[in-house]
């Protein structure tokens, strides 16, 4: 899958699960300031994105992960 | 601006007043005793009931029943695979099979520990992780962790299964406070001496001594115990989470 075409399928899996309009998912997003989401939230959104991409995230590689970008190139290293 | 989200629900629960719409449920441990009660009491309320069974499925029709050891760590992911392919994601779940190996604590084994621990403790981990990924989505979902008076009394011979019914409460309470921000609501229920072939297996001696120290003097029928399960996996029970409820004649008064 190209990098565009992942971005837009991580686009709405976030749309979905946070509840957040398309617009504000850009890459410098961060997740607890821009788009309101508590650690329950990104918990969701990640099991959202392991089911929707077939990949497996582990809890430590979660750590530091902060924006819109970093969790998109966690998964997108993974494909 | 965190409650916009949430806001359609709670208007839509004031808007409606309580009603209790026919919900998936699945009693773990449900053919028999207290869980066939559960089972029952929740089919009576209009929903569609999943239970598992180890041994002997229910003696009735009417419930999707399921073969499944609870201390298998692969049985919950087929499980919930097979509820949800037939009735639906789980929306209530009454974690409540379990059994007991007792025997005073200088004769324990390490495997009387653990089966014991395996089965009644992790068992229900398992099965409560996975039934709260759908609940958490929903927005919505009711858990029920079958504990035991003995959980906080204690019982000689009993250490490993009041470790296992105690370690339940501690589950259940910060399963509760995770969930809550989902309208996930998540309780323990500690019945006292009911009368099912779990409590037989005590012997008639045992049996007659637990009577006496009962104020309401009498064992209680598993129906009794589901009354409450029922109450707490309804509508009306929104409001209620991370309480243990003890439904035990007054036996664990002071604990």
């Amino acid at each position: 899958m190209d990098k565009e075409a992942a971005f837009e399928k991580f686009k709405s899996c976030a749309v979905e699960v946070l509840h957040v309009p398309e617009e504000k998912v850009v890459p410098s997003a961060r997740f607890s300031e821009d788009l309101e989401a508590d650690s329950l939230d990104v918990v969701e959104f990640v099991m959202a994105l392991e089911e929707s991409f077939g990949v497996s995230v582990d809890e430590s590689e979660l750590d530091g992960v902060e924006t819109v970008e970093g969790a998109f190139d966690l998964v997108y290293s993974k494909l | 601006m965190r409650f916009r989200r949430r806001d359609d629900l709670v208007v839509g629960h004031f808007a409606m007043g309580v009603v209790n719409q026919s919900r998936v449920a699945l009693v773990t441990g449900g053919s028999r005793g207290i869980g066939l009660g559960c089972a029952r009491a929740l089919a009576a309320q209009g929903h569609r009931v999943a239970l598992t069974y180890r041994t002997n499925p229910p003696p009735e029709e009417g419930f999707l029943s399921i073969a499944a050891d609870s201390a298998d760590p692969e049985s919950a992911e087929a499980v919930f695979g097979r509820i949800e392919e037939e009735l639906g994601p789980v929306e209530i779940l009454v974690a409540n099979a379990g059994f007991t190996r007792d025997t005073l604590l200088a004769r324990m084994s390490e495997q009387d520990w653990d089966t014991v621990l395996e089965a009644n403790l992790s068992g229900s981990w398992r099965y409560a992780k996975r039934a709260s990924r759908q609940m958490m989505r929903n927005r919505w979902g009711r858990i029920i962790f079958m504990s035991s008076v003995v959980a906080l009394s204690g019982a000689a011979g009993q250490a490993n299964y009041a470790a296992s019914k105690a370690a339940m409460i501690g589950l259940g309470r910060s399963m509760a406070r995770e969930l809550a921000s989902r309208q996930v609501t998540v309780n323990i229920v500690a019945p006292g001496a009911v009368d099912t072939e779990l409590l037989a297996a005590a012997g008639e001696q045992r049996v007659a001594e637990i009577r006496k120290s009962i104020p309401l003097g009498r064992l209680a029928s598993p129906e009794e115990i589901a009354a409450a399960v029922a109450f707490l996996a309804s509508a009306e029970a929104s409001y209620i989470t991370g309480v243990v409820l003890g439904v035990d004649g007054g036996l664990g008064m002071g604990h």
